[in-house]
């Protein structure tokens, strides 16, 4: 005999398949793509990009990073090795080119040795600047040279020019040099001009200004 | 459509060709009818350039992959608002944008031109409409945005995930509007060559335009910079690459131009320098074009290369050639008004300020084109990488910096010892206090000390600036000092919006000067490890790997790892990094992985320093992730500096600003009564 309580039970058993089936139903249909557990499996791999290997203390070895710093990767990025193995993830190069730098520092070499060992290997364009030798020097000092150049050329003609017209000045209007300031702001009272020069200064001003 | 837009593009060479037949035939002289005429050209060039974009933005939005460049740079899933960068996206595209963005600005140029400056605009449609033309001839014969494939793809390639980016969207075309409409200044000075009126009537009617220019190049350059920094990865934002350094060139002259240019304003000199720098400044926005497009410097920015860089090259060299020729033959007519006075002056500070800017334009031009002359001498090829630029140009740069803050401290004409002792004061005392606290804090990078006091000077500089001109006013206006300041920048916004701009600089120099403290590091974590990084300020960072998840978005499938971050204890809030597989799909429920997995870079933002999280890959197919953290100090200063940078620049370019009452002044012989030590003009 069903008593009353069985039926009650049978009913929320009903509403819950009824009610709740859809939402387990779509809860195992909406299955998280993530992975499971610690470190559980991702569903797409290949859209995670090229897997990677685990970063170790020497990859953050700040010795190695100033030598990555200073060598180009082969890929064609124009990157440094640093930066393209911690960049561009889809290169194979950077990687390689990291292990090497870290293959020849097992074997004891300085880091001049490792990046003549590069040179050598790769060729002077491995180099993410030239060496300051030979017609590279041109490259380094070139600039600078023009620059001081048209500087002293400069100093000389505005010096030249500057007495010639402070000595025309002189014959001119004796003690006439001024401090004019830009046209647009008033000068202080008290500054430069005299009273009357600055009360002359503000009626042109506001003559002038729209 | 495409054979309407070819169509257009013939008929917009026909009618550059009349323009420039016309136009630097002179026979307008005689018959002012041929005038009118020239104008027209323009307005119709632009009408016709209108509907030749129109055509391509037709194929783009209708999926018309029949095209060659719809096919290339867009695909069918791709979001909508990436489409409208498709348009600048390639070269094909990008060369229409030019033409007919330049068209707009030559027809705009005509129009808004003042009547007193009327007797230039032939010639300036003239060349406006040559370089337009040069722009069609390079799309129809070697590099048709119309042209149509044999077959139609059922999908396209889609655009390149790195462009996929709110900043692709706005970088470029601010760049090209810098690049493009530096050719206004350009065409006027040839105009004002050609017609032998090298007066400074030419440089009132160009000096918005120049503003405008130097303004959208600067815009370009520091969303450039943004991208690189949020897109790229690397965490920079500037990598001296050679696309970068295209960029700078004209900038850097164009700088120099706006400084000069108040020298020949004011004083009547350097009509000769105005000029070559002008000229030169064309010349580099396309040397950049160039260096973009002829792929003949490695670079970074390979996705739009081809062979067109020589017809840049071509035009380089005619442009070149004949602009200097014609400045050489005006030489004469091109003398200074008047002598510079003293060595100690605003002059002659901004004769050293033009210097260091032409001296840093020719380094980064230098160092660029090194590697070509090195292949050349030695047969050898070498790089020339950051480090190289870095030792070259940063000492150059914080020298411009200490510039910036000399030049308004020195006044115009002749400064006295008591002037400069009375201006000086206080800013380098505030640089010196700047520099003895940085080294007593434990900062030891040497370029680093000397930019912060070096921007502490120009910054006290500035602000002594701003002080004392608010005061005066106060003093003799009775002006509130709200109000005081307001007009003093509204009076002046010439000289007080480029105070701001050298205020936007020292924001970013200073910024600048913080990645010499950033520090960074690789981990590789498991769910719920973590990993702690020291940041220059002392605070430590501890970085939990959360777990990584997949899921589906847009056009792409998104794997994303998530990093809970807490500062010396205290959460910050979860960082996430990407890596984005885009697709296409060529069917409905048939799909193609496009493109390499992308890298989206998890940054959080601070006034002192930004985390940058870089989501590296998962070690065999696992939510064991290998990540890059970095820290990068000020690096949100770089942006609103360049933001107080942009303000300063409109500042200075509002209408009604300086233009009109200087010219007033200048007329009534301001300065000569000022001064009462002779003539001035």
């Amino acid at each position: 005999m069903t008593t009353r309580r069985d039926l009650l039970r049978r009913g929320a058993a009903a509403g819950i398949v009824v009610l709740g089936g859809p939402l387990l139903l779509s809860a195992q249909q909406q299955e998280p793509l993530a992975g499971q557990g610690e470190a559980g499996l991702l569903r797409d791999p290949v859209s995670a990009g090229r897997a990677r290997e685990r970063a170790t203390d020497r990859d953050n070895d700040e010795f190695v990073k100033a030598l990555e710093h200073r060598l180009q990767c082969t890929c064609g990025c124009t990157l440094d090795i640093y930066t393209c193995r911690t960049t561009d993830f889809t290169c194979t190069y950077s990687p390689q080119l990291h292990k090497e730098v870290l293959a020849l520092q097992d074997e004891g070499k300085t880091g001049d040795e490792i990046i003549a060992a590069f040179v050598a290997k790769y060729g002077e364009d491995v180099l993410m600047a030239p060496k300051a030798e030979g017609f590279n020097i041109a490259g380094y000092v070139v600039p600078g040279v023009a620059i001081l150049t048209a500087g002293a050329v400069l100093t000389a003609i505005l010096r030249r020019r500057s007495l010639t017209r402070q000595a025309a000045l002189a014959g001119a209007a004796p003690g006439a040099s001024v401090e004019a300031n830009d046209p647009g702001v008033p000068v202080l009272p008290g500054g430069t001009g005299t009273p009357e020069e600055l009360a002359r200064l503000e009626r042109e001003l506001r003559e002038l200004d729209p | 459509m495409t054979l309407l837009g070819t169509f257009a593009l013939w008929t917009g060479l026909l009618l550059g060709a009349w323009a420039m037949l016309v136009g630097f035939s002179g026979r307008w002289h005689a018959q002012p009818a041929l005038a009118v005429s020239v104008t027209r050209a323009t307005h119709a060039m632009f009408a016709v350039m209108l509907v030749a974009s129109a055509a391509l933005w037709k194929g783009l939005i209708s999926h018309d992959f029949n095209i060659e460049y719809v096919a290339s740079y867009t695909s069918r899933n791709l979001p909508d608002y990436f489409i409208v960068s498709a348009f600048w996206a390639g070269q094909k595209g990008s060369l229409l944008f030019w033409a007919v963005v330049l068209s707009g600005f030559s027809s705009a140029a005509q129009w808004l031109t003042s009547a007193r400056y009327r007797a230039l605009l032939p010639y300036v449609a003239a060349v406006t409409s040559g370089v337009v033309s040069f722009f069609i001839v390079v799309m129809l014969f070697a590099s048709n945005p119309f042209e149509r494939l044999p077959f139609t793809p059922p999908d396209g390639n889609g655009l390149n995930p790195q462009l996929q980016n709110i900043g692709m969207i706005i970088h470029p075309p601010m760049l090209y509007l810098g690049y493009i409409s530096i050719t206004i200044p350009f065409a006027f000075a040839i105009a004002a060559l050609l017609s032998r009126r090298v007066d400074t009537g030419w440089l009132h009617a160009i000096r918005k335009w120049t503003i405008m220019s130097w303004l959208f190049l600067s815009i370009g350059i520091v969303l450039g910079m943004w991208w690189a920094y949020v897109e790229l990865g690397w965490g920079g934002y500037w990598a001296w690459d050679p696309v970068e350094n295209a960029s700078l060139l004209p900038w850097l002259t164009m700088s120099a131009f706006l400084h000069s240019v108040m020298i020949q304003e004011k004083r009547g000199m350097l009509k000769r320098w105005n000029m070559a720098l002008i000229l030169g400044s064309f010349l580099l926005s396309i040397f950049g074009t160039f260096i973009t497009r002829s792929g003949v410097i490695a670079s970074v920015h390979s996705f739009t290369q081809s062979n067109v860089g020589y017809f840049f090259l071509a035009f380089l060299l005619i442009a070149g050639i004949l602009g200097f020729t014609l400045l050489y033959t005006r030489w004469d007519r091109l003398e200074a008004d008047v002598q510079l006075e003293s060595m100690v002056s605003r002059e002659a500070a901004f004769l050293f300020n033009n210097l260091l800017l032409v001296g840093i334009a020719f380094s980064v031009l230098w160092g660029t084109l090194f590697p070509i002359l090195s292949e050349a001498v030695r047969g050898t090829k070498i790089t020339v990488g950051p480090p190289f630029f870095n030792k070259v140009n940063v000492p150059l740069g914080l020298l411009l910096l200490m510039l910036t803050g000399i030049g308004p401290l020195i006044a115009w004409r002749k400064a006295s010892t008591a002037n400069l002792k009375r201006q000086f004061t206080w800013p380098v005392l505030t640089g010196l206090v700047a520099g003895i606290a940085m080294v007593a804090t434990g900062s030891r990078d040497f370029y680093a000390v000397v930019a912060i006091a070096l921007g502490a000077f120009t910054t006290g500089t500035l602000v002594q600036e701003f002080a004392r001109g608010t005061r005066a006013r106060h003093k003799m206006y009775g002006e509130s000092w709200p109000m005081a300041f307001g007009q003093l920048v509204a009076r002046n916004r010439r000289r007080y919006g480029g105070y701001i701009v050298h205020a936007g600089m020292v924001i970013m120099f200073v910024a600048f000067a913080g990645m010499a403290f950033k520090t960074e590091m690789e981990a590789t974590l498991k769910p719920g490890e973590t990993a702690t990084l020291k940041s220059p300020y002392g605070h430590t960072y501890t970085f939990t790997h959360l777990g990584v998840s997949q899921f589906e978005q847009l056009n792409r499938v998104v794997t994303q790892a998530s990093v809970q971050v807490s500062k010396d204890g205290k959460p910050v809030g979860v960082i996430n990094s990407e890596k984005r597989q885009h697709f296409s799909e060529p069917a409905p429920g048939v799909r193609q992985k496009s493109f390499e997995p992308s890298t989206e870079v998890g940054i959080r933002s601070g006034l002192q320093e930004d985390l940058y999280i870089v989501y590296a890959g998962s070690v065999q197919g696992t939510e064991e992730a290998v990540y890059r953290f970095t820290i990068n100090p000020l690096v949100l200063w770089v942006w609103m500096g360049g933001v107080v940078l942009v303000i300063g620049g409109l500042v200075t370019m509002w209408p009604g600003s300086a233009g009109a009452g200087v010219t007033r002044r200048a007329q009534a012989g301001y300065e000569v009564q000022l001064a009462g030590a002779g003539s001035a003009s």
